[in-house]
């Protein structure tokens, strides 16, 4: 009996003190690693979409919340949260409100499978990552290789790829993420404010007569909307492509109107993809 | 020369991932990234090695002097718990970055077989103290190998095309059991 004992109150004794000690140990140590943390940060956070898209350039919400905090970042920096996260960060840090540029998704391509032929099989893993490895199928080597890497880059549900082979962006549920820009590997999709209405769709560099045979919607190098751009300088020919520059190109459709091979639009890019116009354009490119 | 044994058999042939599917949990959940499976290998060799050596010294000179052992577990997830939180404070402090990719799973290696079965395996085995210690931090390379080979193979994955069935967890548990199998190789290596 008085062994039992005797072991009962040591058992006590070892375990009540081992707990002692350690919780000694963490106390001491949770004073000496204590980390500051600004309850402003879990506010902010709060209002953040906490989907950690990246589209602000962040490594993610947290990270986002603490630049604002810190107000090293605007408050229209959520892309993702557009007008709406802007007005209730705004409403935490008590000032007023501010506009948001929407930012959108652009594809600068309309080489699809009607437009382009095809000059090669790929037989390999079905992402435009490993087929531009390749060159992939088409006889474009800058155009859409049309396996959909961002419309699984797409977080958003706002892409998919159309009959013609070339990605569509529903520009309702676009929030101007950059997802699928990173995930395309020939860089066709670019990220555009709202207010550019001026396009030049086609990434192409070859010489005028290659590219005119290798795509029907191609950039030949025509120069005629360089001439025809209001603003000396506001469209460039940069290896054999068109290419705009939005700070002085005024936005009207006077360039796109002359355009040879139509590959030079102007309208809201929304409508374009939505009424059915890329098909359209396809019928009559390939029509003459 | 019976200490390197131990630290290779730990590391390589008794592998506690591979060998005896201890630590599951963590070898599926924080193999996605290898940057992140190399950090919390990293962080569990550390509680691994330490543990090693905290349930040494508890074993010997409280349980076994006051005739004590039934109280092995008790003690043992004491000091693992303890640990873990020293660790999760510490990685909290100098790296807010990592602290956050490894999420639930760095608190979670309290409850990570292979802490509580190595510190087991060293009493039954009776190892001395400096075995004991490169019996833990085995243990932990082991752990760390495992977790960065898998996080390699599952990379390399996501570029496969992967049959719809197979997508994901499915995929993953056959990667892990072919690795076993890789693993067994190591059986004609040595015994200890």
């Amino acid at each position: 009996m008085h062994l039992l004992g005797s072991s009962f109150v040591v058992s006590i004794l070892v375990v009540g003190g081992l707990g002692l000690g350690f919780a000694v140990m963490l106390a001491i140590a949770s004073k000496k690693f204590a980390v500051k943390e600004d309850p402003m940060v879990e506010k902010v956070l709060a209002c953040l979409p906490q989907t950690n898209c990246g589209a602000c350039g962040y490594a993610g919400c947290h990270t986002l919340a603490e630049k604002l905090v810190l107000k090293e970042a605007p408050i229209t920096s959520c892309l993702a949260g557009g007008q709406e996260v802007a007005d209730s960060l705004a409403e935490v840090f008590g000032v007023g409100a501010q506009k948001a540029t929407r930012v959108i998704a652009v594809v600068l391509c309309g080489g699809g499978e009607a437009e382009t032929e095809k000059n090669a099989v790929y037989i390999g893993d079905r992402t435009c990552a490993a087929a531009n490895l390749t060159g992939g199928e088409k006889s474009c080597t800058y155009a859409c290789l049309g396996y959909g890497d961002c419309v699984d880059a797409c977080e958003f549900d706002a892409m998919d790829m159309n009959s013609n082979g070339l990605p569509v962006i529903f520009y309702d549920k676009c929030i101007g993420c950059g997802a699928c820009a990173r995930a395309c590997p020939r860089d066709i999709i670019e990220m555009h404010p709202e207010w550019r209405k001026l396009f030049v769709f086609c990434k192409n560099k070859d010489k005028g007569a290659v590219a005119k045979k290798i795509c029907k919607v191609s950039c030949v190098a025509c120069t005629l909307c360089v001439k025809d751009c209001e603003v000396p300088g506001g469209i460039e020919m940069k290896d054999n492509l068109a290419v705009i520059d939005y700070e002085i190109c005024p936005q009207n459709d006077i360039p796109a109107k002359r355009c040879p091979t139509e590959c030079i639009l102007y309208g809201e890019p929304e409508k374009m993809t939505r009424d059915g116009f890329y098909a359209g354009r396809f019928h009559k490119a390939s029509g003459g | 020369m019976k200490i390197i044994l131990i630290f290779i058999s730990a590391a390589l042939i008794n592998n506690f991932v591979l060998a005896y599917f201890l630590g599951l949990c963590p070898f599926l959940g924080v193999s996605k990234r290898s940057d992140t499976a190399l950090n919390m290998g990293l962080a569990t060799t550390f509680v691994t090695t330490l543990t090693a050596v905290i349930t040494w010294l508890i074993n010997r000179y409280l349980l076994e002097r006051y005739n004590l052992l039934f109280l092995q577990n008790v003690t043992f997830i004491l000091a693992i718990a303890a640990l873990v939180q020293l660790v999760e404070m510490f990685i909290k402090k100098t790296s807010i970055a990592l602290y956050r990719s490894l999420g639930i799973y760095l608190p979670l290696i309290t409850t990570n077989c292979i802490v509580l079965g190595l510190a087991l395996f060293a009493v039954i085995r009776e190892y001395t103290f400096i075995e004991s210690v490169f019996f833990g931090a085995g243990a932990g390379v082991g752990f760390t190998i495992a977790l960065v080979i898998m996080s390699g193979i599952r990379e390399e994955l996501e570029f496969a095309d992967v049959p719809e069935v197979l997508r994901g967890a499915p995929i993953t548990l056959l990667m892990a059991g072919m690795l076993a199998l890789a693993f067994m190789g190591f059986a004609g290596l040595l015994s200890v």
